[in-house]
Formats: structure tokens, C-alpha cells, sequence
């Protein structure tokens, strides 16, 4: 960038053109006030407090909106500009309730801050003080406090809702000495679109916004966040061993300080006084207390009695990669089988199975932050908003830096509201929409034939398969119009760098593999992959399921994706951890409550998972569970599974223990140890630890996790570098094969990760879902999730706010089914499948087109995956939560 | 009239705004910006709804409350002032049974003041509808009020 010579109050400075004066000035020091300016927004320039005088212009100019230019000689203070900043001061402070000692942001406050330095006449202002009535105080949100009464009306809640966030919740209203913030209709922040994220709050200069429970910390540690797989950045303050405080770390290349409803304020339930604090034992159909001893023993000696093919273990999402190494450990080593899967399967296990064929690797080839730089993001089955809030900003931040957004979604979800192009597909479609995109773009001569020439294979046989779908046939299976399927289909191709993103609307489907190989087709076919802002990006849901995965705790591979079926993999760790190992792959999540109905397996081992509530067809998982022998619940709360254990292991939470998690974007980064656990919870590496060695077993004398790191560094290649003392700033990107190694910012940069370096095309047919609507059952079901809680709500309905935020469960449906039903708002309905009923209150809404209707699955009062199909996709085994059929019953009629 | 109707006669301009605002509240029955009317002014300009909402509360031409099918606009200037319009808003506030700003309960009438009407050589006036009506000072108002109905 080009340089320039300015001189600011007698100093010569060399700064970048295009800068404002406002930012030298403060780059170099030199104090300027200013009320409305903040660093991540537009200047507006309303304060008129940058007032400051250039030689050679008339006036003053305002320094947040002005560049410098080449030989400017800049003053900030004379009189006139005093006199100015005065007045104006004035004027703001004459409105202004004067209640500093008690405000929350004092000390804080650019206003007293301006003040100090500008200051006022204390008589003039006395004089200009007016009596304004008192405006009321909006409480209305759980989690922040409107005073309206303390406003400057600086406008950056209102930027910041509308440039960070997108949300648009706010503007000005009224005028005059009656200009307040507003939202539609002057409403209450709770009854308006606020997302709660408290963007706003975090940059209010003054106490007119203000966290309602936060109390100031006495240290902060910086950890992540424990929620989605974003894995935001977080500085949480500790005071009185509890936390009482999160904000976003601005450093973080992840968030760049920004977070979402539930990482700022959803914290809260590590103090919640339910949470499990000394071991339980089930006897007499009663849990009562044990102590660790007892309860181990038991564990131990039950579990001796059930090695091999009798055992299973589910291990988790939640808890940090050292956890998981040592539980997949165990039930290799200790327990003689492979048999150790996780929530991934019920995720995103089509994305390891399709693009581990494809290209060799099973995550994200990109960063979150080259959302921001590509020219088109692809958006199918992500409600990303919703699910991962800060990746939704990054794609919103693309949109305002120009990209096209096309979003692929049988719903009209939030994301729509920023889309070029809405893609709205009927559930279970998208191999259809997809195949009818590239036939678009062979026809049109418009794929990359040197990529595919270059870095693919199988090309043929995929061109083969794509023939049979005509644009006309597309239009009619997936009810998109075929004009927007070809619009689509060249603003991909053509408007690059095009990035790819998918989630749970792809993968949870009986045909969930082949969605995936679609796509991966689609990116090869136009040379979408390998490059910086351009690949596949399945975004993981839970905190830590790439680690989860990563380390091994899936049936069929050892740590860092080692097939258990290679026999020099088997050799090499039976070497490391000297023991004989199983060469047999283990049974999947869906297959081991089979297994348990068919008697084959006794025991159960489960970590931080709530099946009853996440699983496809609970109701047969409830049944299953019972016929368990023993069943030990190892988890941080008493879940809707743990009713059925035979001992539950109170285990820490995030912010009791060490350890790391890794992001959607495969980075590792330091989870930290912020207050000591309630009673006598343990780490679940020490719980495991702890069996492990009451069964006489060896490889578990660990003493911290950053030992279990140290052991992961050596059998796991793509972790081979990722050292604590290497990420205690920055995560690092897996593949990160040596200390000396880098990490890897975006995956096949130039050869696909598979044996010989080459992506592959796969040929796809059409099959439907397994459940269609039909007469007795006519409409599709397809799940979602809430902004305000996360998956079973284990935590997020522990956090009072997020709760009234969210209190229960709403069935959505499109108005004309509605009509035809005969249906109010908010009715209560009997939602039947041939599997369950649920009852609920209607949503009626045109978010669902006709013909479907939409639940989440947080509310363990309405069970939605009672209705789901365990219709299982071949290849990965996860069941088809996004598509089943059901019927929908006046409630009056039911009652008996 | 449709609302859609309605937009159709403008291009969707952010410039078209207080075009499109007052065809809508023209064209509304109870002479206001209903939420319906903005929102769907909002949509039509690809603008969010608190900032119509901010636009529209801005300007007090318009209103967000339902108000009569004539509206009464007493000119409070000064000319008018000065020939005693204080007594005319008094007199009128008598006679409908309602306060400044309020609408009767016939929904026929409200009542607001208004900046000056250009017509100071008629001291004190008023406005009903489109019709200006001035030398208020010795006025039977229901005679007036009666031809509109």
C-alpha cells in the first residue's frame, strides 16, 4: 500500500493511504476523542468529537470518516475545535443520567473518558439539563439490560447488529429529543429478532447496554468454547471458583472476538448445583452414593466378566482428544474389542465414509476464515446460523465483501435472508439437485477438464451415471425449478473461488454417503477443492467430534484414521501399547444397540452421550438399554440415559480439566483448567485410567493429559507435532506431522490425501428416502436444531437465560397445511409416526414449504426422535433423522 | 386497493420510500402504517423492518396508530398563534370530545396541530383532509364537521 507523509500536531508521520486520520492518530499514539467510532464498523462520523482542523480546508473535519492524504497537516486542538467538542459534550451529557458510581461500565465509559479530557462548564450544562422523563428500563432479555436513559445514541449497537451480526434488530426511532434505539415497533429486546449474542453489548461505550449477571473476574484464562465445533475462543473470568464472565478473544483467528448466545452467556451450568458429584450405584432400583473405591471395583469387576465381543464402549463428542485416546485405549488394549464408536456416527459418519473414498480425508479441506475471501459460498444442508453462529458470520462477512451466496435448503432458514440464490430442495433430494447442478455444468462445458485431467480419476463412470438425470426429471423430484438449478449451477462454476459447505442436511439420510460423494464430485468437476477459499466443508456439530474421531474412537480405525484391519498398523500398536489387539472392524453406534437386543452384548461403557434423546427411534434404544447386564454412565450431569445405568461416574466438565479440542477446521487448541471440579468429580481420562487399572492393565500410568498428548504425538502421525508448549496461543491444523511443522491451513493442495494422490469420481444414482409420505402418514418430518441450545440441552437447558430464550419445543408447519388440518397457532397437536407420538404446539409458519414440517430434538418433554426411522445408510450406518413420515392429529381428539 | 398493488405503481428505489410510505398510508382504510404496511414495505425495498420502523416514526406525517377518515391538521404557527388558535384547538377538542392527537370514537376524526399552512392572511386555519378550511375565530365547528361524514 501506498505510503504518505502527514504531520499531526507538529509530528511528521508516515502513514498508508486510505487510512483515516483517526486511525494514524491513534496508531501513533496521539489521543483523539471519540464516542461512536469502534474498529470493526463503517464511521459514521455523528458524534462530532474527532473534530479536528487540516491546513488549507475550511472548518473542521472529522477524522473517523476523513483519509489522510499526502502532506496533510493536521491539528487536533485549537480553540475552535474546543469549544466545539465542548458544546457538543454538553448537549450529550444534558441528556444523560448522571449515576456513574453506580453504572456498571464505570471506569469503563468513553464517555467519562471524553469527558475527563474535553470537559465541560459545569453551569452552562446545569442550565441545558433538562428533567427528561425517565424511560423504563428493558429487562425483557435474560441476559443484557437496555437503559435507554444512559444512551448517547452513538448508533453502535445499531452497526454492530446490523455489520457484525446481520441481525438488524435495531435502528433509530423517533426523532429528535425523542430519538431513542429501536426495534420494530419499539418492542422489547425479547419480543424483536435479537439473536441475545451481545455484539451490541460487548461495544456500548457507555451503560445503556450491560450484561445482567456478570460479575467483574478476578483472573481470566483463555479456553474454548464447549458448545458447537467452531471452536470459539474464549477468555472466561473466574471469581470465587466459578465463572462469572466470557468474552470473545479478538486474537483468535477463529472468532476475531466475536461469539454466539450460548458461548458468551451459555456458561453457566458448570455452576449448576445438579451437576454429578460422587459416583452412584444403582441397587434395589435406587442410585445411591459411593465412594470411588466401591464404584470403580464394581466396574472393574463387572466389565472383566464381559471383555471381547460382550463389550462396547460409546465414547464422546464432548470431551477433550487426551479423553478419548485413553478411552478408545482401553476398550482396544484392555477390552479386547473395536468396538468403540460415538455421536459422529449419527452425524457426520456418510462425511468420513464419502470423502475419505473421494479424497483421502474426512474433514474440512478449508479454514473458517477463507469463508470470508471466496467469491461463492455453497450452502446445502447447513443450517449455519443456527448450528455454528460465528462460521454464519464469516459468511455473512463474505456477502458484504461481495461473494454470492447460494443456499441449498428445503426450508427458508435464516441464511436465506443473505442468499442469491435459495435452493429449496425437498428432504432427501439432494443427490437429484446435485447431479442436475453438474449436468448443467457438463452440458455447458463450464467444469475444470484440467483439474479432473490432472488430479481425478473414475471420471467415465461418473459422466455415465450423471447422463440419466435430465433437468426436467431434477425439477420434478426435487421440486426446484430447473431455471434456478442452472443459475446455480454456473454461479458455482464459474464465480470462484467457490467453497463448499454441508452439514447434518446432507449426512443424515439412508443415502447420506452418496449425498457426500456428490458433492465431492461437484468440487472435483469444477476444480472446487485444494485451493485457498475453495473446497468441502463439512461443518462438525459437537466441540470436539473431529477429535473424537481423530483419536481413534470409531470401530474401524486407530488414532489419526489407522485402519484396524491393516496388519502393520495392528503390529505397530500392539507394539506400542503391548498387548494383543483385535483385527476384527467393531460394531457402529446403531449396530451395538442391535448387538444389545440380540443378547451378544453385556456391558455398556458410555461417555458423555444421551441416547434416549439423540438417537433414531428412541423408543427402541429405551427398550434396548434395559436388557444391558451393566450399563455405567460416565457424564457431568444425570441425563435422560442415565436412569438405565447400573453406576454413574460423576466426570468434570470443559472447565474443570486440561486438555484439547479440535475445531470443524481440524485445529487443535489448548482447553484449559478454569475452577476446581464440584465434589469429587474426575477427569475422564483419570476415570478410565482408573478402571484400566483396576482390570491389572498396563499404559495408563498417566499424570496429566499433556502425557496422553505426548503418546498421541507418537502413534498418530497427523498429530506427530502438535506439542502443548506449541499451541498455547494458536491451535495448530492437523496434518502436523513433526515439532517442526507448520500445520496445514487447507487440505490436497496439490494431490488428494488418498493412496496415489488422486481424487476420485464416484458414480450416483437416485434413491428416495426410506420413509415417504402416504396416505395415512402424509407429510415429511425433518429435524433441525435451535440457536439456543445444543443437541439433547444437557447444558444449554442448565442456563436460565438460554431457556427462556427457547422454553420449548414448536412444531413448524407451512400455513396451508396448517389450513387444512384446521389449525391455530401455538395448538397443541399429537404428532404420530409409525414408531411414536409426540405431543407439541404449532409454529405455523412459511419457513416449511407445504407438505413438510419441521422439530428439533433438544426437549427431552417432546422426544422428537421417538417419530425418526432407523433406516441406516449402507456404508456408514447412520440412521435417516432428516426425512420420515408422519401424521398430525387435533389433540382434543386423543383426549380419553 | 392490494398492497401489491400498491408498491407496483413504484420501482423498489430506497429513494421511493416516503412515496411508497404515504401510498400505503393513503391507501389504508384507517389512514395509518399498519406493521403489515411496513413490513411489507420493508420486503418490497430490501430494507429491514426497524428501519422503516425508524423512517416511518421519523416523520410525523405519518402515523402508526389507526386514526379517523378525516383528519383535522389546527395550525399552530405563530401567525395562527397569534390570532388565537389556542382557543380554536380548545374549541374543536370540545366539541369532537377527544385531545390532541386522538381519533373519535366514530373513528371520523383526529385531531393534530400542524406547522404553518400558508394561509396566515385567514388566521387562525386548520386543514380536514385536503380541504382548508380558515377565520376560525366565530365558527359553529359542527356545522363544519357535519359535512363530513
Amino acid at each position: 500500500m501506498e505510503k504518505v507523509n502527514v504531520i499531526i500536531d507538529g509530528l511528521n508521520l508516515i502513514a498508508k493511504s486510505g487510512k483515516t486520520i483517526l486511525d494514524v492518530a491513534t496508531e501513533n499514539g496521539i489521543y483523539i476523542p471519540n464516542l461512536c467510532h469502534h474498529p470493526d464498523l463503517i464511521p459514521t462520523g455523528n458524534c462530532r468529537m474527532c473534530m479536528v482542523e487540516v491546513e488549507g480546508r475550511r472548518g473542521q473535519i472529522i477524522a473517523c470518516k476523513t483519509p489522510v492524504e499526502d502532506n496533510m497537516i493536521i491539528r487536533t486542538e485549537s480553540q475552535d475545535i474546543s469549544l466545539i467538542r465542548q458544546t457538543t459534550l454538553e448537549l450529550i451529557h444534558s441528556n444523560h443520567i448522571q449515576d456513574c458510581t453506580n453504572c456498571h461500565n464505570n471506569n469503563q465509559c468513553k464517555l467519562q473518558e471524553v469527558t475527563a479530557y474535553v470537559g465541560v462548564n459545569e453551569k452552562r450544562l446545569n442550565s441545558l439539563r433538562r428533567t427528561k422523563p425517565l424511560i423504563e428500563k428493558d429487562e425483557s432479555n435474560p441476559f443484557f439490560t437496555l437503559d435507554h436513559n444512559k444512551c448517547i445514541t452513538c448508533g453502535i449497537c445499531i452497526r454492530t447488529c446490523n455489520e457484525v451480526q446481520g441481525t438488524n434488530a435495531l435502528d433509530y426511532g423517533y426523532r429528535g429529543f425523542e430519538t431513542v434505539v429501536s426495534t420494530f415497533g419499539n418492542r422489547s429486546i425479547k419480543e424483536s429478532v435479537c439473536e441475545s449474542c451481545g455484539e451490541c453489548v460487548v461495544r456500548c461505550p457507555v451503560g445503556a447496554l450491560y450484561p445482567k449477571d456478570e460479575k467483574l473476574p478476578t483472573r481470566e484464562v483463555k479456553s474454548v468454547c464447549v458448545y458447537c465445533g467452531v471452536g470459539c475462543n474464549i477468555y472466561f473470568g473466574i471469581r470465587d471458583n466459578k465463572l462469572v464472565s466470557a468474552r470473545g478473544d479478538r486474537d483468535s483467528i477463529v472468532n476475531k472476538g466475536r461469539l454466539c448466545v450460548k458461548g458468551r452467556f451459555g456458561f453457566n451450568f458448570v455452576n449448576h448445583p445438579e451437576r454429578l458429584t460422587k459416583p452412584l450405584i444403582k441397587k434395589n432400583g435406587e442410585f445411591t452414593e459411593a465412594d470411588w473405591e466401591e464404584a470403580l471395583d464394581l466396574v472393574a469387576k463387572k466389565f472383566a466378566s464381559s471383555k471381547g465381543d460382550k463389550f462396547a464402549t460409546l465414547s464422546s463428542a464432548k470431551v477433550p482428544n487426551e479423553d478419548n485416546y485413553v478411552i478408545q485405549k482401553f476398550t482396544r488394549a484392555v477390552m479386547g474389542t473395536n468396538t468403540v464408536d460415538h455421536c459422529a456416527r449419527l452425524c457426520h459418519a456418510p462425511t468420513v465414509a464419502g470423502l475419505v473414498q473421494s479424497f483421502g480425508s474426512g474433514a474440512m479441506t478449508n479454514s473458517i476464515d477463507e469463508f470470508t475471501n471466496a467469491a461463492t459460498i455453497f450452502s446445502i444442508g447447513s443450517n449455519t446460523t443456527a448450528a455454528h453462529p460465528i462460521i454464519g458470520l464469516h459468511i455473512k462477512e463474505a456477502k458484504r465483501r461481495g461473494a454470492k451466496i447460494i443456499v441449498a435448503n428445503p426450508k427458508e432458514i435464516d441464511l436465506c435472508r443473505f442468499a442469491d440464490i435459495h435452493l429449496q430442495q425437498l428432504p432427501g433430494t439432494d443427490v437429484v439437485l446435485l447431479m442436475g447442478m453438474m449436468k448443467v455444468i457438463v452440458d455447458e462445458k463450464l467444469e475444470d477438464s484440467g483439474f479432473i485431467k490432472n488430479r481425478c480419476e473414475d471420471y467415465d463412470d461418473f459422466i455415465e451415471s450423471l447422463n440419466k438425470f435430465d433437468l426436467d426429471t431434477c425439477e420434478k423430484i426435487t421440486r426446484v425449478p430447473k431455471e434456478k438449478i442452472v443459475e446455480a449451477a454456473r454461479l458455482y462454476a464459474t464465480n470462484k473461488p467457490s467453497s463448499l459447505i454441508f452439514a447434518m442436511g446432507i449426512t443424515q439420510h439412508s443415502h447420506g454417503t452418496d449425498n457426500v460423494l456428490a458433492i465431492s464430485n461437484l468440487a472435483q468437476l469444477t476444480g472446487s477443492v485444494g485451493k485457498e477459499s475453495s473446497g468441502v466443508n463439512p461443518l462438525r456439530g459437537q466441540n470436539n467430534v473431529q477429535g473424537a474421531c481423530d483419536m481413534g474412537a470409531l470401530p474401524n480405525v486407530y488414532p489419526g484414521y489407522q485402519k484396524v484391519t491393516v496388519p502393520e498398523i495392528q503390529e505397530k500398536f500392539e507394539k506400542y501399547w503391548d498387548v494383543e489387539l483385535n483385527a476384527d472392524i467393531g460394531l457402529t453406534h446403531t449396530e451395538i444397540f442391535d448387538q444389545i437386543e440380540k443378547g451378544q452384548i453385556k456391558s455398556l461403557y458410555q461417555v458423555g452421550e444421551n441416547p434416549v434423546l439423540s438417537e433414531a427411534d428412541a423408543n427402541h434404544v429405551k427398550k434396548v438399554l434395559d436388557k444391558l447386564d451393566f450399563f455405567v454412565v460416565q457424564d457431568i450431569f444425570f441425563t435422560e440415559t442415565a436412569k438405565y445405568a447400573d453406576v454413574i461416574l460423576p466426570a468434570t466438565s470443559f472447565a474443570e480439566k486440561e486438555g484439547t479440542f479440535t475445531n470443524t477446521e481440524r485445529r487443535v487448541q489448548r482447553v484449559r483448567k478454569l475452577v476446581d471440579p464440584p465434589g469429587e468429580a474426575r477427569d475422564d481420562w483419570q476415570i478410565t485410567c482408573g478402571i484400566a487399572k483396576k482390570l491389572g492393565a498396563t499404559g495408563f500410568e498417566f499424570n496429566s493429559a499433556e502425557e496422553i498428548m505426548d503418546e498421541i504425538n507418537e502413534v498418530a502421525p497427523i498429530y506427530g507435532g502438535i506439542k502443548y508448549n506449541r499451541i498455547e496461543e494458536l491451535g495448530l491444523q492437523w496434518p502436523c506431522l513433526d515439532k517442526n511443522h507448520p500445520g496445514t491451513k487447507f487440505l490436497h493442495k496439490d494431490k488428494f490425501s488418498r493412496p496415489g494422490g488422486k481424487g476420485r469420481f464416484f458414480p450416483i444414482s437416485y434413491k428416495a428416502s426410506a420413509e415417504l409420505p402416504d396416505k395415512e402418514y402424509p407429510l415429511i418430518l425433518t429435524t433441525d436444531r435451535s440457536l439456543y441450545h445444543f443437541h439433547t440441552s444437557t447444558m444449554s437447558r442448565r442456563v436460565k437465560g438460554l431457556e427462556l430464550l427457547n422454553e420449548e419445543e414448536l412444531l413448524l408447519i407451512n400455513p396451508r397445511d396448517a389450513d387444512k388440518l384446521n389449525l391455530k397457532n401455538e395448538e397443541l397437536v399429537t404428532v404420530k409416526s409409525r414408531r411414536g407420538a409426540v405431543r407439541v404446539k404449532t409454529n405455523i409458519t412459511e419457513i416449511c414449504p407445504k407438505g413438510v414440517v419441521s422439530l428439533t430434538f433438544h426437549f427431552h418433554e417432546t422426544p422428537t426422535n421417538e417419530l425418526t426411522i432407523c433406516a441406516i445408510d449402507p456404508v456408514s450406518k447412520i440412521p435417516e433423522t432428516k426425512v420420515c413420515a408422519i401424521k398430525i392429529e387435533k389433540t382434543d381428539h386423543n383426549i380419553k | 386497493m392490494e398492497r401489491s398493488e400498491v408498491l407496483k405503481q413504484f420501482k423498489p428505489d430506497h429513494e421511493n420510500m416516503l412515496n411508497i410510505l404515504h401510498a400505503l398510508q393513503n391507501n389504508n382504510s384507517q389512514n395509518y402504517l399498519s406493521e403489515e404496511d411496513l413490513k411489507i414495505a420493508a420486503s418490497y425495498l430490501n430494507t429491514t423492518y426497524s428501519h422503516i420502523y425508524g423512517v416511518a416514526t421519523y416523520y410525523t406525517m405519518f402515523s402508526l396508530k389507526p386514526r379517523g377518515k378525516y383528519i383535522i391538521r389546527v395550525c399552530n404557527s405563530p401567525v395562527c398563534n397569534m390570532e388565537n388558535s389556542t382557543k380554536v384547538i380548545e374549541e374543536i377538542k370540545k366539541n369532537l370530545s377527544i385531545e390532541v392527537g386522538e381519533t373519535t370514537d366514530d373513528m371520523r376524526f383526529t385531531l393534530e396541530l400542524s406547522e404553518c399552512l400558508g394561509k396566515c392572511e385567514e388566521a387562525p386555519g386548520m386543514m380536514i383532509n385536503e380541504d382548508v378550511v380558515g377565520n376560525l375565530d366565530n365558527v359553529d365547528f359542527k356545522s363544519i364537521f357535519d359535512n363530513y361524514n
